[in-house]
């Protein structure tokens, strides 16, 4: 029999947090150390090149010559430009005014203790956009036209994003109700065009927007060129959103549909009243995942030859009153954080709806 | 057949659902015919010839890359090919590569060394936020187009050679007899895959395992070295090696494809990592528990336990990860590797002016590739699915 042994000790304090969170075994305690290295080998020298190497002041080109750092007086050059691309400088404080009424609308959705959301809701998705189209594009109220063609930068990538999440929505609903319709007509065409869409890249997609509608539209349908972009991401994030959405109505359990039924209500009713305000609380998370793929991929109306974030900064890359490996890497990490800003603070929002979820499951 | 209530037509459900069905065709049709008729009446007044007879057309360009025999003189039916396998190409490397550095990265995450998770962790919530186009133009126009020039190139030894006409490594030149020794090898791996079922048997019958390791490092390794020696030795490196302005020599990685690799392998890592994380959590606690009672060590219970049965979890969406991948490597346009987009739809598309038929042929291949992914998916879900489940 073996003897009687003490309790483990029970440790606490830094040495040994350190002890069984790092160097907890040989392996464990080569792959700290290997980490470690890492860190040493990049974080220093990219710092010294985004802060200490980099030029700061200056307006122009030969503020950053021969300086082996960051060019941030490019972004302070370019930064109307970033934010709204060619829009007319006496203009912009219209897309001042769409970015703040946006951002105090989200901001009322997201913030828990505020109310009346499903009225603020409802604005944000019927007058908002209204007064933003005519705030933007003008034409009304004496305000001048500014044409689509001079929308850029971060405007540009925040419409189409808009656009593509407003307008999907309910497409997307609508898709994943024909989805598990009963009617087979209904069933076989709406899966062939959410596979069909879900099947090809957005690239081709947009390519067919720009090449393929004017061809199957009559001669003097004057297609605003952005409006078929839109028009062509709005699809195509429906098929997807129409997924998401599917997912949501298979996990609502079934009694709530035959429940409805047992109601009496007719297949509309029910989906309004029982089905679609119990599914979308769940579907809540995948749907914000989902906006964040589509802010991500507004970047790709780039390759068409939109301006757009992306667009403003590649083009900044290759201007040649600029162009300097220096600036271009810039850039690029100016653009990174704004797109991360943008997608982090909502993927963190989708996981903090999946929590507030699990909670409610777990009551 | 039961006689249904009578009642008036338009209350019963399954005429109206006849009824609507016909709706729904009739006003697709018209729609349908609308747009026929529209593309018909644009093409005779742009005057752009229509079908498919342009695949035999001459191209009249040249392709940077080409994995298959092509020249200028060759047709448009040709280019499509060169495409496809470039997008083939780009996808096979960028899913090897992008699986090996999720896994890293999925274990990684879930890893009880502190450092090593929020790494990780930093990893994916950095690469995932940020979108892939600019991660692509990032690496190809911020980073391999800066490398100096092929004179001043960055190289380790022979092994690694860094400029911006690309990346150089040693080639393998198979010889006179080299077959045979990767004959032997095949036959090596083989044969020890048989010893180990063959063990792996006996185990489950009597209890007692064979022991067959020290045969299997024979098989595999000692084979196709002996064979080596008694052919004379048939492999042999081209080193790439500075000639003029220009590296020779070697297999040379065009900075395109370099970057087109790098971008997509370490965004879809990002993804498969997350895929592979959850796929771990997802395998019940007392699975990990009860190993470790059994006294395994740490990465026997990773390996033999945890990720068999993550697999089930982990396959179905990593699949959906690799097509997503395939098709974001039609992003290739933008730095100009030549894939089926940038080739077929992009250079043919601005010569011939055929956008419909052209573009019905990418969209076509596109989606071909998702419908056998996910019929090869749905086969191997089937053929894993838990007994006792539907």
């Amino acid at each position: 029999m073996t003897a009687f042994r003490a309790p483990p000790k029970h440790h606490e304090g830094p040495v040994e947090w350190v002890r069984v969170h790092l160097f907890d075994g040989v392996f464990n305690s080569i792959l700290t150390l290997a980490m470690i290295a890492l860190v040493v080998w990049a974080v220093p020298p990219a710092a010294k090149w985004l802060f200490i190497d980099a030029a700061w002041h200056g307006a122009a080109r030969d503020a950053c010559e021969g300086v082996s750092g960051a060019c941030w007086p490019y972004i302070g050059a370019r930064l109307g430009q970033i934010v709204y691309g060619f829009y007319d400088a006496g203009e912009r404080w219209r897309a001042d005014v769409v970015f703040a009424f946006g951002a105090i609308g989200l901001a009322w959705l997201v913030i828990p203790r505020l109310p009346r959301k499903g009225w603020v809701g409802g604005m944000m998705l019927t007058l908002y956009p209204l007064v933003a189209f005519v705030l933007l594009s003008g034409g009304w109220f004496g305000l001048p036209i500014v044409s689509t063609e001079r929308w850029g930068g971060l405007l540009l990538t925040l419409v189409v994003a808009a656009v593509g999440i407003v307008a999907s929505l309910p497409l997307g609903v609508i898709l994943a109700l024909g989805r598990r319709s009963e009617l087979p007509v209904v069933r076989v065409l709406c899966v062939a065009f959410i596979e069909v869409w879900r099947g090809v890249p957005m690239i081709t997609v947009l390519f067919a927007a720009s090449s393929l509608l004017p061809l199957f539209l009559p001669d003097g349908w004057e297609f605003d060129k952005l409006l078929r972009a839109l028009i062509s991401i709005a699809f195509f994030n429906a098929a997807y959103m129409a997924e998401v959405v599917r997912a949501g109505l298979q996990a609502l359990p079934k009694g709530q549909y035959e429940g409805a039924a047992a109601l009496g209500l007719g297949y509309w009713q029910a989906m309004i009243f029982i089905v679609l305000p119990q599914a979308l609380r769940t579907m809540l998370p995948g749907i914000v995942n989902n906006m964040v793929s589509m802010f991500k991929d507004t970047s790709l109306v780039t390759i068409i030859g939109f301006f757009d974030l992306m667009g403003t900064i590649q083009a900044g890359a290759t201007d040649l009153e600029w162009a300097s490996p220096n600036v271009a890497v810039t850039g690029y990490i100016f653009a990174a954080l704004i797109y991360w800003a943008f997608c982090f603070s909502m993927s963190r929002y989708s996981a903090h709806l999946e929590e507030q979820l699990a909670e409610g499951e777990r009551r | 057949m039961a006689e249904r209530p009578r009642r008036a037509v338009w209350r019963d459900t399954h005429w109206r659902s006849i009824f609507a069905q016909a709706l729904v065709l009739v006003a697709l049709a018209g729609v349908a015919a609308w747009l026929v008729h529209n593309a018909a009446d644009a093409l005779t007044r742009r005057h752009v010839a229509s079908g498919f007879g342009f695949l035999e057309h001459t191209a009249g360009f040249s392709i940077s890359q080409t994995l298959i025999d092509y020249s200028e003189e060759m047709s448009y039916g040709r280019t499509l090919w060169v495409g496809l396998l470039n997008t083939l190409l780009v996808s096979a490397v960028s899913i090897v590569l992008s699986t090996i550095l999720g896994f890293i990265v999925g274990i990684g995450r879930l890893s009880s060394n502190w450092l090593v998770a929020k790494l990780c962790t930093i990893y994916i919530e950095t690469l995932r936020n940020i979108p892939l186009l600019l991660q692509i133009l990032f690496w190809y126009f911020g980073v391999l187009q800066t490398l100096p020039v092929p004179r001043q190139s960055m190289t380790l030894g022979s092994w690694l050679v860094l400029n911006n006409r690309g990346v150089y490594v040693p080639e393998v030149v198979f010889g006179h007899g080299s077959w045979i020794v990767i004959a032997t090898f095949l036959f090596g791996l083989a044969a020890s895959f048989g010893l180990y079922r063959w063990a792996q048997h006996t185990q489950q019958r009597t209890g007692k395992r064979p022991v067959v390791g020290w045969a299997m490092p024979l098989l595999i390794i000692g084979l196709p070295v002996v064979a080596t020696f008694a052919l004379g030795h048939p492999f042999s490196l081209s080193w790439p090696e500075l000639s003029g302005f220009q590296y020779q020599g070697g297999l040379s990685i065009n900075p395109e494809l370099a970057g087109m690799t790098t971008g997509l392998s370490i965004y879809t890592a990002a993804y498969i990592a997350e895929i592979v994380r959850a796929g771990l959590l997802s395998v019940a606690r007392g699975q990990r528990e009860a190993a470790e009672a059994l006294g395994l060590p740490r990465q026997r219970v990773l390996w033999l336990v945890l990720i068999p049965q993550a697999m089930r979890v982990i396959i179905p969406p990593l699949a959906s990860e690799y097509l997503s991948l395939t098709k974001n490597s039609s992003l290739a346009i933008a730095i100009g590797y030549p894939d089926l987009v940038s080739v077929f739809a992009g250079t043919v598309l601005n010569q011939t002016g055929q956008a419909i038929e052209i573009l019905s042929i990418t969209m076509a291949i596109y989606l071909a590739l998702s419908l056998i992914t996910s019929g090869l998916m749905n086969l191997y879900s089937y053929a894993h699915r838990l007994e006792g489940s539907a």
